[in-house]
């Protein structure tokens, strides 16, 4: 292509991104989480003084991705981890990183716990409707009839239950003070869920309590769909259950402007 | 005019996963077909003028592999 005259940069990668290609699938939105994350703390100047808690699930190498200190946690515990590092380094920009597997199944009494009191951490959950890692076994988040490797005919609700909408019921808890959900399915959804971490991440720099922004992503390998199918099928089938939305904007977080 | 605008793909990040080429308001985003990155993968580039450097692909793309650029629009000197 012809080079142009003098130009702009309209975007380039994140410095906050380390240099290493991820191991994600093809067309994984864990991927534009990520960027939308480094984009976030760029634009915030909060490298430095951020610490991450890497999770157990396809994110558990998030850590080789960011450049600024990560720890990783024992599954489902890293709101536990994260408590502990912000209570010693209360100064420190403290999120953990976590699927749907680790955060509503084996982790759900710690997330639980950490939003009722009011830990002041920001969690970036990943709701892809299945336990990627793993081989895409029914997770607490799988629709009614999806089928998954452990629900081959579907997810019957009659035995398995019904899937939990964590954001909603989170923003119950008085402890939480910005609780909302979002999709990473097209460009404008995308804009929106990065306002959202951006917004989280000014609640816990203000000291306002827990925060956390529910996404939905795609698993393209274990959903067995192309990456654009991926998408289609999280627009179809994900958002209908899992309506993008405010759940909880706690009153001194309405003042807020981004 | 639409202003104009240039994408790079860094080929060592692209996963040919198409999501730019399905999102590009233009199409002007293909998987080079006799070319593959060192994963394996048939990288992203520009396949046809008319790029506006709007971003959308590097929005989409999972792999932050792509860089944005647009001219900037030269105001006409009077008289010129
Ligand atoms: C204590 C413990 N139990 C089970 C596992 C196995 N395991 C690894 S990843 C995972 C689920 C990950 O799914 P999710 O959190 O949805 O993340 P994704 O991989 O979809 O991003 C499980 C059950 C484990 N590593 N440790
Ligand atoms: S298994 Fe699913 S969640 Fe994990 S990297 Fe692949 S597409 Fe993403
Ligand atoms: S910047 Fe816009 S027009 Fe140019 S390739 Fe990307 S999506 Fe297409
Ligand atoms: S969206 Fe990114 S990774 Fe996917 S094909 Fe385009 S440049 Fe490659």
């Amino acid at each position: 292509m012809d080079m142009l005259g003098e130009e702009t940069i309209v975007y380039e990668r994140p410095a906050t991104l380390t240099d290493l290609s991820s191991h994600y699938c093809p067309g994984c939105t864990h991927g534009i989480a990520h960027r939308l994350a480094a984009e976030v703390l760029d634009e915030m100047n909060f490298r430095e003084r951020t610490i991450g808690v890497a999770s157990v699930g396809c994110s558990v190498f998030a850590y080789n991705y960011f450049n600024f200190d990560f720890v990783q946690a024992p599954h489902g515990r890293a709101p536990a981890m994260a408590t502990g590092v912000k209570r010693v380094l209360p100064d420190r920009i403290v999120f953990t990183y976590q699927g749907d597997g680790d955060l509503a199944s084996i982790g759900m009494g710690e997330i639980v716990a950490a939003a009722a009191r009011g830990e002041n951490i920001t969690v970036i959950f990943i709701n892809n409707a299945n336990y990627g890692m793993t081989g895409g076994q029914m997770a607490p988040t799988t629709l009614p009839g999806q089928v998954t490797t452990s629900s081959p005919t579907g997810r019957d609700i009659e035995v398995a239950g019904f899937p939990i909408r964590v954001s909603e019921m989170l923003s119950s808890l008085d402890g939480a003070a910005y609780v909302v959900r979002r999709s990473l399915h097209d460009p404008k959804n995308i804009r929106l869920a990065k306002k959202a971490i951006r917004a989280a991440f000014e609640v816990q720099a203000r000291g306002l309590g827990f925060s956390m922004v529910e996404l939905l992503s795609t698993c393209p390998t274990n959903w067995g769909m192309t990456p654009v199918d991926a998408i289609h099928w999280l627009e179809t089938k994900m958002l209908p259950y899992y309506p993008v939305g405010d759940y909880k904007v706690g009153p001194a977080v309405a003042e807020i402007k981004i | 005019m639409p202003p104009k605008g240039r994408i790079e793909v860094n080929e060592k990040y692209c996963k040919a996963c198409g999501l730019c080429v399905e999102e590009c308001p233009q199409e002007v985003i293909g998987l080079a077909a006799n070319r593959i990155n060192a994963k394996g993968y048939h990288p992203a580039e520009l396949i046809n003028a008319g790029c506006t450097g709007c971003g959308i692909c590097a929005i989409v793309c999972p792999e932050a592999a792509i860089a944005v650029y647009r001219e900037i629009a030269k105001v006409k000197e009077p008289g010129a």
